[in-house]
């Protein structure tokens, strides 16, 4: 597979199951507000994956659209990080994964305003300032939950310590992104992965969390299309009105 | 402490207005938890450009049942309005 499609898709499949995950949690967050905070967090998300698989489905050229790219492409094909397919778990959980998923993407969005890919460098600059307020939310909710009660301290740190092993995947760089490196599309891992624990370090420290330990062993595979089975069910779900119906619009 | 988080009155700012406006009220902890849920409840159709939130129990509202003593004594003093002057054609929006 072209380099440069598969580096559109891994973005695109990222926002599209995240978006996906967190859209299950409409109508049942903790406060009203929380929940409309989420919904409106995997509407940018969605946003964001229009135009990532959009600009995939031109590229790839075979006459596909967005749509058929988010809604007919098997687990196989898809190339999201592990860390998104994670189940949402206690609400801990839910804003942990968030938090690990914002502060990476929030670098990465800033490193490809500059990309020579003046298609990508505009995603980029529609995309940043969601991502910013993403980020902020984020950042503050693992802070409160981590300097809040007891159990919610305890809980917020398990979540940190589970999802940990997945927080590195995106800065392990295949063939596909190191070519994306090479052609100034993409930023550099090293750059990208010292800006993640710098602020993942500070938000945890005034959230009185111990961060895990950087150099510890990572999942990996989601990138490349072997994924955890969380994500059939995801799919399984999301995809089920197109199989059944295809071509069904509403 | 409470398990309800305190309510709060929200006011924002649109586009072209000039003053805050009330839109309605919303619950959180803190003051920076209420702006973010405010940015998140009542500004997600482009509405405002800034946000005020108050805690709803710092506003001292006057009881409607004064509302005759306060209120109706102005009801005859029509002069009160600057309707009786006539205004320059270059003087607008007053």
């Amino acid at each position: 597979m072209d380099h440069k499609l598969t580096y559109l898709l891994r973005q695109g499949d990222n926002a599209l199951i995240l978006s996906q995950q967190l859209s299950k949690l409409c109508g049942k967050g903790p406060a009203l507000e929380e929940d409309m905070a989420l919904t409106n967090v995997a509407l940018d998300l969605l946003g964001q994956t229009r135009m990532w698989l959009g600009y995939a489905a031109e590229l790839e050229g075979r006459g596909r659209d967005e749509d058929d790219m988010a809604f007919l492409r098997d687990a196989v094909d898809l190339r999201c990080c592990l860390l998104v397919e994670q189940p949402n778990g206690n609400y801990a959980d839910t804003m942990m994964r968030q938090f690990y998923f914002d502060t990476w993407h929030y670098f990465l969005m800033q490193g490809l305003l500059t990309s020579t890919d003046r298609r990508i460098a505009d995603i980029a600059e529609k995309s940043i300032k969601e991502v910013t307020y993403h980020l902020r939310r984020s950042g503050d909710l693992v802070v409160r939950l981590g300097d809040g009660t007891a159990e919610s301290h305890a809980k917020i740190q398990a979540a940190a310590n589970a999802l940990w092993m997945y927080s590195g995947e995106a800065f392990l760089y295949d063939a596909a992104d190191l070519a994306m490196v090479g052609q100034g599309v993409a930023p550099p891992s090293e750059t990208l992965r010292a800006a993640f624990l710098e602020h993942v370090a500070e938000i945890f420290a005034e959230a009185t969390l111990t961060m895990p330990d950087p150099a510890a062993w990572m999942q990996r595979g989601g990138k490349q299309g072997r994924h955890s089975e969380h994500l059939g069910f995801i799919l399984a779900e999301m995809q089920f009105l197109q199989r059944a119906y295809p071509g069904a619009e509403w | 402490m409470s398990k309800e988080w305190p309510l709060w009155e929200v006011f924002i700012r649109s586009q072209h207005g000039l003053a805050h406006k009330h839109v309605g009220s919303l619950h959180a902890p803190d003051a920076g938890m209420a702006v973010n849920n405010a940015r998140d409840v009542y500004t997600r159709r482009n509405e405002g450009v800034s946000i005020w939130v108050v805690r709803a129990a710092d506003i001292v509202a006057s009881s409607p049942s004064d509302k005759g003593a306060l209120f109706e004594p102005a009801n005859s003093k029509v002069y009160r309005h600057p309707t009786f002057f006539p205004m320059p054609e270059e003087v607008k929006n007053l």
